[in-house]
């Protein structure tokens, strides 16, 4: 019992370290943080803008165009957001693997695997996501659209841009969800030093070797950077919105 | 057009990976790299010979598979067996023991088994399989995991048919293993530099040591360029040579951690 408590006692100052060990790091500018810290931002800010390059248009399309087996594309869409990172990882990595059909590529190991891995991770997300919004705003302008004779490609890109603030949130739900997952890059990544090792992989590393305080510590500093990132689309939006409506 | 720009996207991102000229990738376990033993050693090896040696940490038997997959161009594990079949089979040109430490029980001070201080591991795991005291094993076909079922059934106990009760397999790295270990009272079975080195002990302690059972031998294979050719064989014989030679047996011995070393070289004098 006695040494429970000071177990507890003992853990609820290893979060208190790991607040100031967090501080510390952003303080002195640890060499090694920036590193890990740019390599997430690179991998997941661009699977994103992959995701989105692929899955706003494919959302578009579903909610806009009707077809045999659009309820099943529906629904298979909706099931893919909950694809676990791992299972990504794995299929990645034997597709990347030396001994697989895209080994001569050499991308194994590296943040171009990365990448791949975590677009075929959120574009279902986005897709579904954006294919709702896009779907709802349809409903609303359709009757509009149909007596100014746009073709479906303007109807789509008409849709898009009107939808534009409500998709940056869709967007941003990708990227949360790229930036949170370690399954993925852990198995097509490796997290090797200095070269595929991002905040998620080096949280579980250090995790692994027991210094929780530090996991934790990287682990805020993670948090406050989805927060850096949300808060700065979310003031792009704001001023746009200012703008459009002065 | 968009799968194009894709491609494009993945490969210019790739280049700066693809491009930096002499480095190796080594498929090894979480106990070398969990203990840092490579922070310390890479950087001498990478200043004496300028090839830079990218290192994926994994189980044992994941390392295997990754390599038997040529996405790797050293092995460096430990488990003798499975090192011996890998070479057998054609993946590896030639397997040289690099280096050893051993292997520790360690449990909460309660010592629930009765087995402090015990020198006989197999009669101490008996002891634990008896009293039915938790247990954590690896569970991961790791060097570590295939290590401990030696022993169990050398012991003669079958933890396999408790599992999930007293004997509880993790399925995760020697770290998570220990944290999850320490997290329900159970004694786990780690390698030695893993626990020196491991930061999140709390009130544990070793309970068994000692034994000539518990040696854990490391060693090391470049793969082999036969079955992989996209391997960099020249520059993973560099590699494997140094670190046999006198000087990377030096280094791996000058590894310490609070004044104790982690790690015995005994390669085979050249």
């Amino acid at each position: 019992m006695v040494s429970t408590i000071s177990r507890q006692v003992e853990n609820l100052q290893g979060i208190g370290e790991a607040f100031g060990l967090a501080w510390q790091l952003v303080l002195t500018g640890d060499a090694a943080l920036v590193e890990i810290v740019a390599l997430s931002l690179q991998v997941s800010l661009t699977a994103t803008a992959l995701a989105c390059l692929i899955g706003l248009p494919l959302g578009a399309i579903v909610a806009t165009l009707r077809f045999r087996g659009r309820e099943a594309v529906l629904i298979l869409m909706n099931a893919l957001m909950g694809l676990p990172p791992v299972v990504i990882g794995l299929l990645v990595y034997l597709y990347l693997s030396r001994s697989g059909p895209l080994g001569f590529l050499g991308l194994l190991y590296t943040p171009a695997a990365m990448i791949l891995a975590q677009t075929i991770l959120i574009t279902p997300i986005v897709a579904a996501l954006s294919r709702q919004v896009i779907e709802d705003l349809h409903v609303e302008y359709d009757e509009q659209f149909r007596s100014l004779c746009l073709s479906r490609g303007q109807t789509m890109r008409a849709l898009i841009w009107d939808a534009r603030y409500s998709l940056l949130t869709v967007g941003l739900a990708g990227f949360g969800r790229a930036v949170a997952e370690v399954g993925a890059v852990m198995i097509v990544g490796g997290n090797i030093d200095h070269l595929t090792r991002v905040m998620t992989t080096a949280i579980a590393l250090e995790t692994s070797k027991g210094d929780l305080p530090l996991a934790l510590a990287l682990g805020i500093i993670l948090l406050v950077l989805a927060l850096g990132v949300n808060a700065a689309v979310q003031s792009v939006r704001l001023t746009a919105t200012r703008q459009a409506y002065v | 057009m968009t799968a194009k720009t894709v491609t494009i996207a993945l490969l210019a991102l790739a280049t700066p990976a693809l491009a930096q000229e002499q480095s190796i990738l080594v498929q090894s376990t979480t106990s070398t790299a969990n203990s840092g033993l490579y922070d310390y050693l890479l950087p001498i090896f990478t200043t004496e010979s300028g090839i830079i040696v990218n290192v994926v940490a994994v189980g044992t038997g994941q390392a295997i598979k990754n390599a038997e997959n040529c996405d790797g161009d050293v092995l460096l594990v430990h488990a003798k067996p499975a090192e011996e079949k890998f070479v057998a089979d054609g993946f590896g040109t030639t397997r040289s023991d690099l280096m050893y430490n051993d292997f520790i029980i360690v449990g909460p001070p309660s010592d629930p088994a009765g087995i402090k201080g015990m020198t006989d591991v197999q009669p101490a795991l008996a002891k634990i399989a008896e009293t039915k005291a938790p247990f954590a094993s690896r569970g991961d076909d790791s060097g570590t995991h295939q290590k401990e079922m030696e022993l169990w059934s050398d012991s003669g106990a079958d933890p396999k048919a408790a599992s999930g009760d007293w004997y509880r397999e993790t399925g995760s790295g020697m770290g998570a293993t220990l944290n999850t270990g320490l997290g329900m009272g159970a004694y786990v079975l780690t390698d030695r530099a893993t626990w020196i080195s491991f930061e999140n002990k709390q009130d544990y302690l070793i309970v068994v040591e000692g034994d000539q059972d518990l040696y854990n031998q490391y060693g090391v294979i470049p793969v082999n360029p036969a079955k992989c050719p996209s391997v960099k064989s020249a520059e993973a014989q560099v590699f494997a040579d140094w670190l046999v030679s006198e000087a990377g047996q030096a280094a791996i011995a000058g590894y310490k951690i609070n004044d104790q070393q982690l790690f015995f070289p005994n390669a085979p004098k050249q």
